[in-house]
């Protein structure tokens, strides 16, 4: 697929043609000391006219230097050497903070798809963090009334999520316990890296509803969606007390992550709906190739640097007078909409090219804006269509409302009509619904051309809870305390 | 039942195959002296390398030099097993690991895996502070022989009031007595397939016949009937016919039972399995796809789930007192659940499964997964 590349173990970069330059660079899982080699790589390609692409994901490879030379660790490895995976991942944090002289929301860079994401810091992983290639999202229900229970559970997956973010297993492992029990963890991560994998909590709004006594602690913003026109939303993919973002390199340690929870939460919680993406459709490194979606277009080109603090701060970061009264508990937190997004795809594949590029206000093949040569260069709104996608999605139509996106394609396999089970799990950070995805969709749902070849089915918000800040801290102390 | 069974001769085959390439896996690291025990099993003796070792995790490393197929034994004095591994084929090497407290034991190799087999007297030493097998297991093992034997009992005059209304023709008769006369079956279920050859007789779906089998001539048991009395709704000679293989079949069952292998762990898993049958089977509503009779089944289930871990308690609670705390009150949720779908708390008369909607459904799932997690891990706090 025409992503970065990201298997440290084939530095060679396999190159489907025009991409081999950019994908070399990023590649790099062994390569700090062939950064300037990706540097050479880079300046040998402006012939392929994407060279601003490849030139910052070069700069990432060298900021993973320090992590990179250690090369992941595998599980066991983690495991024998007793939370030198967490020393690692530390590494990469000083590395990269260093350089980037960041607040501890310190993305991993791409190129480094096997290491350790840290899990403490003042912002939960999984948000500004370079966009995995994987998704495992999970929405739960709270079975149990108690809230002494379910605080229990937010510690134990707390403690769990230490572990498998670290790319060490739950408990006390997969084998080697007493031959009569099931083992603790259920082991089919064992021997794989890290993967980047980030565990990101959250809280929907049923979960004040009274039964665990946090009815008063309901932040403003964490509103019920309005019905949008066209949502056609099934209640059993929609909504949930609580989710978990998974997000890895590899399919199998987010899976993985998302089974182990579930079982120590069974009596406590149950999987209310899940879902499985499985190509990133943004980035929040866009300095790098902007992923495609199932359409075939670049979409997200504008969308949040994991390294842009200011940015993050004016749209995602929950603080000041945003974090007062109810709301006090999410400073330092999120709001997360999560979208079910079905994609006609039989019909879109006999679209005229011409059309679907005024649907999306973007040429396919480079992802310019309409009468513009490349795909960063700003758009000018008025020369698309006024139907168009990206017009209508665009902040300065939406009075300068900006959402993180890092949504996933995924495909169930089929439908049992012979189409495509197909779409776009449509994930946005941001700090109040109320000026970000709810008055976007208000325009999108009204106008966009595009709907006429996508679906609304699924639809869920979620408070995401700051960071875990160290081993004493658990995932929703502020609102639980 | 599981939805697919292999033969006795399939298993057999399989496990032959399976030992063989174990065998050659082992070879690699049977010179490491990290506590193994050595069996070599010829077809006239059984030779041991160690007559006393450690109390804790023991593993055998077993090679048949002999000639003949041989199954291996770690057995109690009184012949009740610690653990075993089958079908072991002539050069070929297996292991088996059990966890094992102080006391005397006997090893048994049995070339042909016919009679007694050749015994060796073995010690397990010191460990977990001379720790005995406690009267208290003893007590529970002798009280779950006396519940398996006691509901197998009941079941045949129920089983019979079924199959009297088969032969004498009465659709409607036989459909009322069919749910009921299952009940003691599935309380115990772990037990009656641990024989291997009665489940796929009795109790057998359509589905789990194997490639080859005819539906026609090779499908026996309640569910043969089931399907003639709810889909087919006729009963004809081959169906009187099966009434009476039923009964001789479960009689079958009658008279082995007592005779089945019982342990703590084999308790407390089985338990936890009779909750894997609600999951997998009646959940779905696979099992009882034409009668719609799968609530009647679940409640069975859990009866007998929590028979094993009430004998168990007593064990459980000295060694890990906060799950057998959330086991009692994840059975009450689960049976207050299941009491929606009957108005008589006393009867076995439950809501047709038909008519239980999908989030219902749901709801009786997320209640056996609540039950069946902590349930898995009872056997661990039963021999720790």
């Amino acid at each position: 697929m025409p992503e970065e590349t990201q298997e440290p173990q084939e530095p060679q970069g396999s190159a489907p043609v025009a991409q081999e330059a950019q994908e070399s660079a990023p590649a790099a899982g062994e390569t700090q000391e062939s950064a300037p080699a990706a540097g050479e790589t880079q300046e040998s390609a402006p012939a392929a006219g994407e060279t601003q692409e490849s030139a910052p994901a070069a700069g990432e490879a060298q900021e993973s230097a320090p992590a990179a030379g250690a090369a992941a660790p595998s599980r066991r490895t983690v495991i024998a050497l007793g939370g030198a995976g967490l020393a690692l991942g530390a590494a990469v944090a000083g590395g990269a903070a260093a350089l980037l002289a960041r607040d501890g929301d310190t993305p991993v860079p791409v190129a480094d798809s096997g290491a350790a994401v840290p899990f403490h810091g003042p912002h939960q992983a999984g948000i500004a963090t370079a966009v995995q290639d994987r998704l495992h999202f999970a929405a739960f229900d709270v079975t149990t009334t108690d809230r002494a229970e379910l605080v229990q559970l937010l510690k134990d997956w707390t403690r769990a999520a230490e572990r498998m973010t670290a790319g060490a297993e739950v408990g006390e492992g997969a084998y080697g316990g007493l031959p009569e029990a099931p083992p603790d963890d259920t082991g089919e991560a064992l021997g794989l890296k890290p993967s980047r994998l980030t565990l990101t909590i959250g809280f929907g709004p049923s979960l004040f509803d009274g039964r665990f006594g946090l009815k008063n602690k309901q932040p403003g913003a964490l509103v019920e969606l309005p019905k949008f026109p066209g949502d056609n939303l099934d209640p059993a993919r929609s909504g949930g007390d609580l989710c978990v973002q998974a997000c890895a390199d590899d399919p199998q340690v987010a899976v993985h992550a998302i089974r182990n929870l579930a079982r120590i939460g069974f009596g406590k919680v149950a999987v209310r709906w899940s879902q499985l993406g499985f190509g990133k459709t943004s980035s929040t490194t866009p300095d790098a190739q902007t992923p495609r979606n199932l359409f075939g277009f670049k979409d997200g080109t504008r969308n949040i640097a994991g390294t842009d603090t200011e940015g993050l701060a004016r749209h995602v970061w929950v603080s000041g007078k945003d974090a007062e009264g109810p709301a006090a508990w999410m400073d330092g937190g999120s709001y997360l909409v999560a979208r079910r997004i079905r994609m006609n795809v039989e019909t879109w594949d006999r679209t005229p090219l011409a059309e679907q590029e005024d649907i999306f206000g973007r040429d396919k093949r480079e992802g310019a804006p309409v009468g513009k040569a490349k795909e960063h260069d700003e758009p000018f709104l008025k020369a698309m269509k006024p139907d168009s996608h990206v017009r209508l999605a665009h902040p300065d139509t939406n009075a300068g409302a900006t959402l993180l996106r890092r949504g996933y394609s995924f495909t169930d396999g089929t439908d049992g009509l012979g189409r495509l089970e197909a779409g776009l799990f449509f994930l946005a950070y941001q700090k109040d619904v109320r000026t970000g995805f709810i008055p976007v969709q208000t325009s999108l749902a009204r106008a966009d051309v595009l709907n006429e070849y996508i679906q609304h089915v699924g639809s869920a918000l979620f408070a995401i809870p700051p960071g875990v800040r160290d081993k004493g801290d658990w995932w929703g102390r502020a609102l639980f305390s | 039942m599981r939805a697919v069974r292999l033969s006795a001769v399939t298993a057999a085959a399989t496990a032959a195959a399976l030992a063989a390439v174990t065998g050659c896996t082992e070879k690699s690291d049977a010179t490491a002296d990290d506590g193994t025990i050595t069996v070599v099993a010829k077809d006239d003796s059984c030779e041991v390398s160690k007559k006393e070792f450690p109390a804790g995790h023991v593993r055998l490393s077993v090679e048949n030099r002999g000639s003949k197929v041989t199954e291996v034994y770690i057995l109690y004095p009184d012949d009740r097993i610690v653990t075993e591994r089958e079908n072991i084929g002539p050069g070929t090497k297996a292991s088996l690991t059990a966890e094992i407290k102080a006391g005397d034991y006997e090893i048994a190799c049995k070339p042909g895996m016919v009679g007694d087999g050749i015994r060796r007297q073995v010690k397990a030493t010191g460990g977990a502070a001379g720790v005995k097998r406690s009267p208290e297991m003893d007590a529970a093992v002798a009280a779950y022989r006396q519940y398996v034997q006691a509901q197998a009992d009941a079941t045949l005059p129920k089983v019979k009031v079924f199959t009297d209304a088969v032969r004498a023709g009465d659709i409607e008769a036989a459909k009322k007595a069919y749910a009921e006369s299952r009940i003691g079956w599935e309380r115990t279920e772990p037990v009656a397939e641990s024989f291997g050859d009665i489940d796929p007789k009795v109790d057998v779906r359509e589905d789990g016949l194997e490639a080859g089998q005819d539906p026609a001539k090779d499908w026996t048991g309640w569910h043969r009937l089931e399907k003639a009395l709810w889909k087919d709704k006729k009963i004809g000679e081959r169906e009187k016919q099966l009434a009476d293989t039923l009964d001789k079949d479960l009689a079958d069952w009658v008279k082995r039972v007592g005779k089945a292998e019982i342990t703590p762990t084999s308790m407390a898993n089985g338990a936890k399995e009779l909750l894997d049958e609600v999951a997998t089977g009646k959940v779905t509503g696979e099992e009882e796809r034409y009668s719609h009779t799968d609530l009647v089944d679940f409640k069975a289930n859990v009866e007998g789930a929590q028979k094993s871990f009430d004998l168990l308690k007593p064990v459980a609670t000295k060694n890990d007192p906060k799950l057998v705390a959330e086991l009692e009150k994840q059975f009450a949720a689960l049976n207050t659940l299941l009491d929606k779908y009957r108005t008589d708390k006393s009867s076995y008369v439950f809501t047709s499964y038909e008519k239980v909607g999908k989030p219902e459904r749901k709801e009786l799932s997320d209640g056996v997964n609540a039950l069946a997690e902590p349930l898995s891990k009872l056997s661990a706090a039963v021999v720790k």
